[in-house]
């Protein structure tokens, strides 16, 4: 709701809001700041703000000398696993959701959505057991099945609020003029709908990326990603701000910066297409 | 007009995700009912037994359950009021015109995207720290003692922390609710001599209450199940004083090894979860349209 305003309060509502958000930003740039310190540096009192010896040494330190590199590669595998298990059992069932939707269609996508209303402790014990039964605990399959199973109902709310406006003309026609439903999917469903995956995909794959509670819980050492790794980074002793800041920067930076290109579907697909 | 085929066809390719969510859901709850009135310690396997609702009794007297549960609703509550009541401002701030918009969205945005552990050991280390912490060095550049924040203040630290992470989400939505509105019915109300209150009130809220309501949605399903937050930084400490229900559970499950107890924790936690859910759905149903 651009309004034509006078340059003077341009100018003010302009600073007020690169204030407000730089204030927000503000943890996040220290972070990536004090990763380039040195250790003294990074606690020394006054805070250094342009220290004057920048260094890549702690990103160095972080790679060769901890587990680090494990940690990341499991994070990679286990977003992207879990991520494209979900795509293939959710694409057929928003596809089918979205253009031959029955009289239950509306119920059991409010049914899936309450599955996320289930607090994750709630099943918290089972799962423990069943991944410690059947050798699933500490494993990276075991946690691609889990977080699959957690992001599969916004997966496939996701899809099907972008399948939904897919007009449903153009696949009729597509049958008039002969088409097979193999050939329908292939070459006019798919084309059309590969936006709408991908940004499914990107949203997803951050999610998992994050996720704090089953990669905690369901694992030790083998098969941790970075966010139990960092949680686990606890006891503060003795010169390593530096360190962590690295750590935590390099956990960060792939998902930021995916982020910050997904941020429109983000709002789509985290509001089940409430709000567009 | 479906086919029979098709329509049959379209069960099929429902019918994977809809029995994995339901075993997802079904199996898991059933166990943990079960255990829950079962004596059953991983740390004394040779001892089992029905125990009737001793575990029940047990989780609903222990010290720790009243100050999980109130710290749970403080939390939720707490993060809830901030970021809607920010979010509303600062969209709106946003919304007005201002150089850089698109830059400044990517500034806001940015703290949603950073995971739970990695927020929260910034604040404790970085932030909150009694000696190191950039927020202790600002108290000794007024000369005043450090706050020790994360100890005398958990649940207020907590709190905001979280608020951190998810005043961007509150923002990014109502913004975006923000710029679908016309902006002729504002000018028209502006010529018309509204006030800016007036037309916050009458024109901009009640266009934001969908996504508000949105956005209290979503975020009460994520905060009834915080988590990381509390293990990277406090461990539900000193004392109980930080411990949530969702915490209270993992320590008795996986620290305590007590599965019965725990798990009677669960299906209270399961309770609560569905009492809050079957308000929230009920308000939400009539604004989503499928």
């Amino acid at each position: 709701m651009a309004r034509a305003v006078s340059t003077q309060r341009k100018i003010a509502y302009t600073a007020a809001a690169w204030a407000v958000g730089l204030t927000i930003f503000f943890p996040v740039f220290w972070t990536i700041l004090t990763s380039f310190k040195t250790e003294a540096d990074a606690v020394a009192s006054p805070p250094v703000f342009l220290a004057a010896d920048w260094t890549l040494q702690n990103y160095a330190d972080v790679w060769s000398r901890s587990d680090y590199p494990r940690f990341f590669w499991n994070s990679v595998v286990i977003s992207i696993g879990s991520t494209i298990l979900g795509l293939a059992i959710a694409i057929p069932a928003a596809w089918s959701m979205a253009f031959v939707p029955g009289k239950r269609t509306k119920d059991l996508l409010m049914w899936m959505l309450s599955t996320k209303m289930m607090p994750a402790v709630g099943v918290l014990i089972p799962m423990y057991l069943i991944f410690l039964w059947t050798g699933l605990f500490d494993t990276r399959t075991g946690l691609i099945l889990a977080l699959m199973l957690m992001n599969l109902p916004i997966i496939v709310w996701m899809l099907y609020t972008y399948f939904k406006e897919i007009p449903a003309e153009i696949l009729e026609a597509a049958r008039m003029d002969g088409a097979s439903l193999r050939n329908e999917i292939i070459y006019v469903l798919t084309p059309m709908a590969i936006p709408g995956i991908a940004s499914t995909m990107l949203l997803n794959i951050i999610l998992a990326w994050n996720e704090a509670f089953w990669t905690i819980t369901l694992t030790t050492v083998d098969a941790a990603p970075l966010s139990a790794f960092i949680a686990s980074f606890s006891a503060p002793q003795g010169l390593f701000y530096a360190k962590l800041s690295a750590a935590s920067t390099m956990a960060i930076a792939p998902i930021l910066i995916m982020g910050w290109f997904s941020q429109k579907q983000l709002v789509r697909g985290l509001t089940f297409g409430a709000v567009k | 007009m479906s086919t029979h085929s098709t329509r049959s066809a379209a069960r099929l390719m429902v019918s994977p995700s809809v029995i994995l969510l339901f075993i997802w859901m079904i199996v898991p709850l059933a166990m943990t009912a079960y255990f829950s009135f079962r004596f059953y310690r991983l740390l004394s396997p040779e001892r089992t037994g029905w125990v009737g609702f001793n575990n029940y009794t047990w989780f609903l007297n222990s010290p720790d359950f009243w100050v999980a549960i109130t710290n749970t609703l403080l939390l939720v509550g707490g993060v809830l009021i901030i970021t809607v009541v920010l979010g509303v401002l600062i969209a709106l701030l946003i919304d007005q015109p201002i150089w850089g918009q698109g830059p400044l969205r990517i500034l806001v945005i940015s703290p949603f995207f950073v995971m739970p552990p990695v927020a929260a050991s910034i604040w404790e280390n970085l932030f909150m720290h009694p000696q190191n912490g950039l927020l202790a060095a600002v108290s000794r550049g007024f000369g005043t003692d450090p706050i020790l924040y994360l100890e005398t203040y958990p649940m207020v630290s907590i709190i905001f922390i979280v608020s951190w992470e998810w005043l961007p989400f509150a923002t990014l939505i109502l913004l975006t609710a923000l710029q679908s509105m016309s902006s002729e019915q504002l000018e028209a109300a502006e010529m018309d001599g509204a006030s800016a209150l007036a037309r916050l009130r009458y024109l901009i809220l009640p266009h934001l209450g969908r996504a508000i309501t949105v956005v209290i949605l979503i975020q009460t399903i994520f905060l009834l199940g915080i988590f990381g937050e509390i293990f990277t930084t406090t461990q539900g400490g000193p004392g109980n004083s930080s411990t949530t229900l969702p915490y209270m559970i993992y320590k008795q499950a996986l620290i305590a090894k007590d599965i019965g107890r725990a798990a009677a924790g669960g299906i209270i936690a399961v309770i609560l979860a569905n009492i809050v859910a079957i308000f929230l759905m009920r308000g939400i149903g009539k604004h989503l349209d499928t």
